[in-house]
């Protein structure tokens, strides 16, 4: 058989090969257009796909939780327990810190140090605050009999939100290393591409937060009657 | 001091799993010895432990999937054994010991030797075919592999150190609540799986963003070869399903660790939610492992074949569509959970219709070698051999898929033989033909072809021997799991069945004898053309084994098949076409010890969560964060190539191939 009849023609429609303008460098996007993808769009890329697999983890929780949620073995239930003041003050503080954390970002921006450093600082602050009133939380719901083994339900709400502390905690010591590695390293590329990942990071427990602040607090507090 | 580890953990009144757990030791152990008395230790060390070269990480993937295969296959052995002796008697296992044989089995075979190998041929493969220079992160990588040989080291610890699960290769709650588990079995099991599947995440992560953004020029979507397409499937599965694992197994853990109350079934606990829960990573847990295998095929199909791969486009849509189709079917694995008729239906059709894709992927290859001149290497005879036993497999499934069928059917020997009839000729010889078939490419020499035919004769009769009797003897009622069993109508089934395990034996042998005869014998088996099979891809492209950076300068895709579009050019012309580029310094990654030191860290964090010693956990976690600092802290990351050592191993590569054109062209 000759080889012709099996040959589609060569590339008739110049297919992922951007036209390069006179004199312009090609458009590399990764799209298969003019090869591989610089760096920042990959590291920001994968620690995007990395973000939406740990998405997935806290819906997994989330499912969890719904399930379980009116598995109170007798016990206390959302409406006793939850203090929605208490969940504002925390919510408060760290949308707060999601700003300077974007106050820190501009700063890295500007390649201004101190203001790097002013901004991540008061991220960290606003972030221990947080964890403090979280944990305070937690300390009364266990001194009221309602530690995680009380019940089903009680298992599932402090491995949820407990999950997202866990988070905090995991990001505030990350933010003292990048703190650390800004003053040591300066504004070196590499620096500033764990930077945009630190910053993804803290936004999207953000994210999560609204969803646990709304799906949990909010609609734990709901009265009877408006839940299914 | 030491938790809940005392001189109690050892087994010394058990011979079988002491003795068989010394054995591996000294083995391991001599082998050590042996490396260090060579003085091989600094070369595996520098070339290999701290390697992040994605070639040598897959070698080394595959390796850990080869040796845990002889561990999983060992336990085959002594199941099939017992269930041929325990008619009216209790065999020669003990019902503790043989739970933890069957658990020990799946986990491994699952876990530590079909993904390792799945993922160990995508390492390799995947960046040489899209023309590139390595994964998106080459450190990660290291640190995926060496996570992923911890969670091997776990399991096999437990052979001496405590015990392994007796739960089944899924830790079903309650039974594997701490009040009916109270031992670390089941730890054993959840933390090696948490530990090697965070490996595989990052696995999954680093793959979804090489293939989406690190290409080469004018490699779009539709000219990305097969393979690279079920690699995306797969690892997007990875991305999507391994963290429900991770928060499940957490869930359980806490339940077992902190008196939580997810599955106890007491307090509120639902232990169906693990179920569910479980099989939403389980169900694409075996697509992501069988993809990457069909990709293999369809490389291996079209090449033998001598024709571009039928229906690509359909191929690709086939491939995306069970990605999707797989998050849908869970429930099937618990029909009898009872969630009422139409739920039940729901999930059937959708179990169906997962059949489509597969179907049309079975055509597709079968249209392939049609009008092809089909040549019958080693490589083609498993992928046929496949497609004849898979078809079969998926069959059986669509059987298990009407719910009224499945009711009867459910924790049956039938079921065991459908699973291992799609498993084994769908993801092990896919991976036994890509083995065989970047063989060449990996080290320089090609596999003795005729030991290879007979490894492959021998498999196919041994595993039909071996499961087409389970087959029979779940229809006639026999159960799965049975430590001893007095129906006399199972007992021939079950001795014809160990009769074929024993044929698959010889092929495993005969597959040992292939390699060492096969590097024995390998300057007569040199690839100096680094394309001995007439291939159609870029990994083709290059010499065997390729150098360090793959490509001197990243090739420029045209078409569909690079490489066949070059060698046809080479043909029309007459001679190699493409002039010699200019030559520029190249970076690469620069090795590391951090996977290796990772690895040290999460073994003792590991071993300190399964026996309780809390300060050696907190010592563990505490390493883990120093070596991430002093990691981040590093100020070179890249090492130069310079622009005339690139030249130098490429001008080699050119003329070696140049010659082979030549007389291609001929």
């Amino acid at each position: 058989m000759s080889t012709e009849i099996l040959r589609a023609p060569i590339d008739p429609y110049h297919l992922g090969h951007q036209p390069a303008a006179a004199g312009a460098p090609p458009q590399v996007t990764g799209h298969g257009a003019g090869g591989p993808a610089p760096k920042r769009i990959v590291v920001g890329y994968g620690f995007w796909i990395f973000i939406l697999s740990d998405v997935i983890i806290f819906a997994s929780f989330f499912a969890a939780y719904s399930v379980l949620f009116k598995s109170t073995a007798g016990g206390p239930t959302a409406r006793q327990l939850y203090d929605l003041d208490n969940t504002a003050l925390e919510t408060a503080f760290l949308l707060t810190s999601t700003f300077t954390c974007a106050l820190a970002s501009i700063a890295v921006g500007q390649r201004s140090l101190k203001w790097t450093q002013i901004a991540l600082g008061c991220t960290g602050l606003l972030g221990v605050a947080f964890l403090t009133l979280e944990a305070r939380e937690f300390a009364s719901f266990v001194a009221r009999g309602a530690g995680p083994s009380r019940s089903a339900y009680l298992s599932s709400f402090f491995t949820l939100v407990g999950c997202h502390g866990f988070h905090v905690t995991a990001g505030i010591l990350w933010l003292g290393t990048m703190m650390a590695q800004f003053y040591a390293k300066g504004f070196r590329t590499d620096i500033r591409h764990r930077f945009l990942c630190f910053t993804l990071f803290w936004h999207a427990l953000d994210i999560i937060w609204v969803a646990i602040f709304s799906l949990v607090y909010l609609v734990g507090t709901l009265p009877p009657e408006f839940l299914p | 001091m030491f938790g809940e580890l005392t001189w109690q953990a050892i087994p010394f009144h058990e011979p079988i799993p002491l003795i068989s757990g010394l054995v591996v030791y000294v083995g391991v152990l001599a082998l050590v010895v042996w490396v260090v008395m060579k003085g091989y230790g600094p070369y595996l060390w520098r070339e290999w432990i701290t390697s992040v070269d994605h070639k040598r990480i897959g070698v080394m993937y595959c390796l850990l999937g080869g040796v845990m295969l002889l561990r999983g296959f060992s336990d085959a052995i002594m199941m099939r054994a017992q269930q041929a002796l325990a008619f009216h008697s209790g065999g020669y296992l003990p019902a503790s010991h043989f739970d933890q044989i069957f658990s020990a089995h799946g986990t491994i075979m699952i876990f530590f030797v079909a993904m390792p190998f799945v993922i160990g041929l995508m390492n390799f493969v995947v960046p040489l075919q899209l023309g590139i220079r390595d994964v998106a992160f080459p450190t990660l990588n290291s640190v995926s592999f060496w996570l992923t040989a911890v969670g091997a080291l776990l399991v096999n610890l437990s052979l001496i150190v405590g015990e392994f699960s007796r739960t089944g290769w899924l830790p079903f709650p309650p039974l594997s609540e701490l009040r009916y588990s109270p031992g670390v079995g089941v730890d054993y099991y959840c933390w090696a799986i948490q530990i090697s599947g965070i490996g595989t995440l990052i696995t999954g992560i680093n793959f979804v963003t090489t293939i989406l953004k690190l290409r080469a020029p004018g490699m779009n979507y539709t000219r990305m070869p097969m393979f690279c397409w079920t690699a995306l499937a797969s690892s997007l599965l990875i991305v999507a399903a391994f963290p429900i694992l991770t928060a499940t197994l957490a869930m359980l853990l806490l339940d077992r660790y902190l008196d939580f109350h997810f599955f106890t079934d007491t307090a509120g606990g639902n232990s169906m939610m693990f179920m569910n829960l479980i099989w939403a990573w389980g169900h694409p847990e075996v697509y992501l492992l069988v993809l990457p295998a069909f990709g293999i095929y369809s490389e291996v199909v079209s090449t033998f074949s001598g024709k571009p791969l039928f229906g690509y486009r359909s191929m690709v849509i086939a491939t995306m569509a069970i990605c999707i189709i797989s998050f849908m079917v869970w429930l099937h694995h618990f029909f009898t959970m009872g969630a009422g008729p139409d739920v039940n239906a729901v999930f059937g059709i959708a179990s169906m219709i997962i059949a489509v894709p597969t179907g049309v992927k079975v055509f597709n290859w079968m249209f392939t070698m049609y009008g092809g001149r089909v040549r019958f290497t080693t490589p083609m005879l498993w992928s046929i051999g496949f497609m004849v036993s898979f078809v079969i497999g998926g069959l059986t499934g669509v059987l298990l898929a009407v719910p009224a069928a499945d009711f009867q059917l459910h924790n049956s020997e039938f079921l065991v033989a459908h699973f291992h009839n799609t498993i084994i000729p769908g993801v092990i010889f896919g991976v036994f033909a890509g083995y065989i078939y970047w063989f060449p490419k990996a080290f320089g020499f090609v596999l003795d072809e005729r030991l290879g035919k007979w490894a492959f004769w021998l498999w196919i009769v041994g595993f039909w021997v071996a499961w087409a009797p389970g087959y029979v003897a779940g229809l006639e009622g026999m159960t799965r799991r049975l430590q001893h069993y007095d129906n006399p109508a199972w007992r021939p089934w079950m001795l014809l069945s160990a009769l074929g395990v024993l044929i698959i034996l010889a092929g495993i042998a005969v597959q040992i004898v292939q390699l060492v005869v096969s590097i024995r014998t390998r300057a007569a088996r040199r690839d100096l053309t680094g394309d001995p099979w007439d291939g159609r891809n870029l990994e083709w492209a290059t010499s065997s084994p390729p150098p360090e950076f793959n490509f001197a300068k990243l090739p420029n895709v045209s078409e569909q098949e690079p490489y066949w579009d070059i060698k046809q050019r080479a043909r029309e012309a007459m001679r190699l076409v493409t002039p010699e580029p200019d030559y520029e310094p190249i970076e690469m990654p620069r090795n590391t010890p951090t996977g290796f030191i990772t690895a040290f860290f999460a073994t003792v964090t590991g071993f300190a969560l399964i026996w309780h010693i809390w300060w050696m956990v907190t010592l563990g976690l505490i390493g883990a964060y120093v070596t991430f600092v002093v990691f981040a802290w590093r100020d070179h990351a890249e090492r130069v190539i310079p622009a005339e050592e690139v030249a130098r191993m490429d001008r080699a590569n050119r003329e070696a191939r140049a010659e082979y054109l030549q007389e291609l062209a001929r």
